[in-house]
């Protein structure tokens, strides 16, 4: 007998040199304009936040894998950005220990416990922020001035904030909205910088462009017909943050394109409503969150039509 | 154009310039009694037989089924199970050459005094079968059924398959003979209206076809399409989609939207068999890959794979593995001492891949979803299958599943997808 040269696959006998790694390492590439604005913004400090936070995650993700016996320890880089997109939904002046646990919660508790990537129902980041703003509300919303490096920097509200509230004080021009010079979480201010990562993952075809597309649309048509300052509306909280790097993550958003589009529609939908009638200013983070539970839904009723069902 | 698919690199410059070299006459052939898609032929030949090229050994089994003919000229030495390139076992009638390269008498035939029944009948003697790789008897194919109307006859010169270059060499070196096959073709189904299609990638053929349908007499409206080259173009309903937008439903035939397809090669055949009375013991294949020479070789069916990798200097080694058909849907094997068969499109020698050794979690990025031709959920099916739910792979249309490749080329996380798919089909189908 003549020994096996080679193991025997199924067909096919070629493959797309697209990885999940790869994938990851995309959206970390992407994210690293909206970095380098939040240093320029908020000072150095914030470095040291995302480098707790990508170290608690990729810790915890490693405690997981021993405490589960599992064979191999399987890195695939989405515990990185899971660390990336959390310290970005954190103000700029975070108690390191904080967003430690916040990692800790985003990959042990929101990701590994329901089975892994691809098996869990909730966005990691998002996930983790809304326990640690429950958990610490004065901490997870001290918001401070642009530019302000100390340590101890001066508060400042956010646009949304001063528009909720209405008080008296002056929002910042649209250019500072949209180069980012203005208070609110580490990553979420710039949006050129954050739609520059974007468009290098949509050219990669990272991500589609239908829930970002219809997220933000249904915020900007809201806006219109209840005649809020629709561009603060859009540039203001972390809707383009949201819309392109948290509502378009795989493993929580529809499978189909059609259901892209309607998860994008609710999550408008309930983002406005928190924003125009609930106890928060910014409805990002809990619009999507509420959106990945009506997942397997949306999966279950927009199923394809296969070719040849016509007629 | 048809919704879905991908692009490949299509490594055709590999062997696209080879002229079409006749391989050496074998010293032994193995023809398999199965070499065609229902029931095997039966021998009529004993062990000890003497045989010439040509002459019947296996006869027809049922309807559809197809007769088998010699390939050389020789003593029948055994008839015994062999392994065939898909992995399976048939009864094969081994024969040993005698060197006389004798053959059956060829009779001229004017097809255009044939009736369709004739010409049917003929295709069927001469044990014609789908060349391009799905082996469906093709007199089976020319038999139109009751109430239906053939408005259009498709020739299918894709070959969207990465590496494989023989429909483009055929087409090219015998243009005349191919067209003379449309023809006959036409008669048999009776239709008036023909389409070519090629993909963009032979653009370099559309002159030479020109001038073949100039300088013949054609009876017919014959129209080349040239087709964005996208994969899977070659596949009967996406390219009935592409040229004529009609769509066949599901389970359900070309002829149900008034069309047959027919490949370069089967339409050669059928020229060959119809005028010149040469009945089908041989067949043009790409010999490609990590080979030292990649070639398109016309080889006696039943010739030995191992035999044609050395004519090209292909060194089975560690890391390298022989795949017969095209890398999208061909099938690995594992023993090379295989013989060639009616639907063996081609002989890839390829290296093999870096992929996962356990099976990764799907990262639902739905990339499989968006480019599947038949618009199924491949991901979804491959989740249920891990789970055993074979009634939801049901549910989820697995049997529509055309198995050309594209979710598991494509997926990030290397799931074997395809493999899914057909455990969920067999799993159904033992049921």
């Amino acid at each position: 007998m003549k020994e096996n040269l080679c193991k025997i696959y199924c067909s096919p006998h070629l493959h797309s040199s697209e990885t999940t790694t790869k994938i990851m390492f995309y959206v970390i590439l992407s994210l690293i304009p909206a970095i380098l604005g939040s240093v320029y913004f908020f000072g150095f400090y914030v470095l040291n936040v995302i480098f707790v936070s990508v170290i608690s995650c990729v810790l915890s993700e490693l405690l997981f894998q021993i405490l589960m016996k599992r064979r191999k320890v399987l890195f695939d880089g989405s515990s990185i950005v899971t660390g990336i997109l959390l310290a970005l939904v954190l103000p700029p002046r975070i108690p390191l220990w904080i967003a430690g646990i916040g990692g800790f919660l985003a990959i042990f508790l929101v990701k590994e416990l329901f089975g892994g990537i691809g098996f869990n129902i909730f966005n990691p980041a998002l996930t983790a922020r809304a326990i640690l703003l429950a958990s610490f509300p004065v901490e997870m919303t001290k918001f401070i001035n642009v530019f302000d490096y100390s340590v101890d920097a001066v508060t400042s509200p956010t646009p949304l904030f001063i528009m909720k509230e209405n008080i008296n004080q002056s929002l910042p021009s649209l250019w500072n909205m949209f180069i980012g010079a203005r208070a609110g979480c580490i990553g979420e201010t710039s949006t050129i910088l954050l739609l520059i990562g974007a468009i290098f993952l949509l050219s990669k075809k990272v991500i589609t462009w239908h829930i970002p597309i219809s997220y933000i649309l249904t915020v900007a048509i809201l806006s219109l017909i209840f005649k809020e300052k629709v561009f603060y509306q859009i540039m203001g909280g972390g809707l383009i943050l949201g819309a392109f790097f948290m509502a378009t993550d795989y493993v929580t958003s529809p499978i189909t394109k059609k259901g892209k589009i309607i998860f994008g529609i609710g999550c408008g939908v309930i983002t406005f409503l928190i924003r125009k009638a609930g106890g928060y200013p910014e409805g990002v983070c809990y619009s999507i969150l509420f959106m990945n539970m009506f997942v397997p839904v949306i999966n279950r009723y927009t199923i394809p039509k296969k070719f040849g069902s016509k007629k | 154009m048809f919704k879905g698919g991908v692009k490949l690199l299509d490594f055709k410059s590999l062997s696209k310039d080879e002229k079409i070299e006749e391989f050496k006459y074998p010293e032994k052939v193995i023809i398999p009694l199965s070499q065609h898609t229902g029931i095997p032929a039966k021998p009529v030949v004993k062990k000890g037989d003497y045989v010439i090229e040509g002459q019947v050994i296996g006869e027809i089994g049922g309807f559809i089924s197809s007769y088998i003919h010699s390939s050389i000229s020789g003593k029948v030495i055994d008839i015994l199970p062999w392994n065939l390139p898909t992995n399976r076992k048939s009864l094969s009638i081994v024969i040993e050459s005698d060197g006389e390269k004798k053959s059956i008498e060829k009779k001229q035939r004017e097809w255009l005094k044939l009736e369709s029944n004739e010409i049917i009948n003929i295709v069927r003697e001469a044990g014609i079968v789908g060349l391009g790789g799905a082996a469906f008897p093709t007199h089976v194919k020319l038999t139109i059924p009751e109430g239906k109307k053939v408005d259009f006859l498709l020739i299918n010169g894709c070959e969207c398959e990465p590496f494989l270059t023989c429909d483009y060499r055929v087409l090219k070196e015998f243009t005349d003979e191919v067209i003379e096959g449309i023809q006959i073709i036409a008669k048999a189904v009776n239709v008036k209206d023909v389409f070519i299609g090629i993909e963009s990638n032979k653009i370099d053929l559309l002159p030479v076809l020109r001038n073949s349908l100039k300088n013949l007499k054609i009876f017919l409206n014959i129209e080349i399409k040239v087709l964005p080259e996208k994969y899977p173009q070659g596949s009967e309903k996406h390219l009935i989609k592409s040229i004529l937008n009609r769509e066949v439903p599901s389970g359900r035939l070309p002829i149900d939207v008034g069309c047959v397809v027919f490949n370069i090669q089967t339409t050669l055949a059928i020229k060959r068999a119809v005028c010149d009375g040469i009945p089908l013991t041989e067949r043009v294949l790409t010999c490609s890959g990590l080979v030292g020479k990649p070639k398109n070789l016309k080889v006696k069916i039943g010739t030995l794979i191992s035999e044609i990798l050395n004519y090209c200097e292909g060194e089975v080694k560690y890391g390298r593995k022989i795949v017969t058909g095209g890398p999208m849907m061909g099938i690995q094997i594992a023993n090379p001492d295989v013989p060639v068969l009616k639907g063996t499109t081609g002989i890839l020698l390829l290296p093999e891949e870096k992929l996962p050794e356990d099976i990764q979690p799907c990262i639902r990025c739905g990339k499989c979803i968006e480019i599947c031709p038949m618009f199924l959920m491949p991901s979804e099916i491959g989740r249920y299958v891990e789970h055993g739910r074979y009634d939801k792979c049901e549910y989820l249309n697995v049997f529509d599943c055309i198995e050309c490749g594209c979710c598991a080329y494509i997926c990030p996380a290397k799931r074997p997808l395809v493999d899914f798919i057909k455990c969920a089909k067999l799993k159904l189908r033992k049921k």
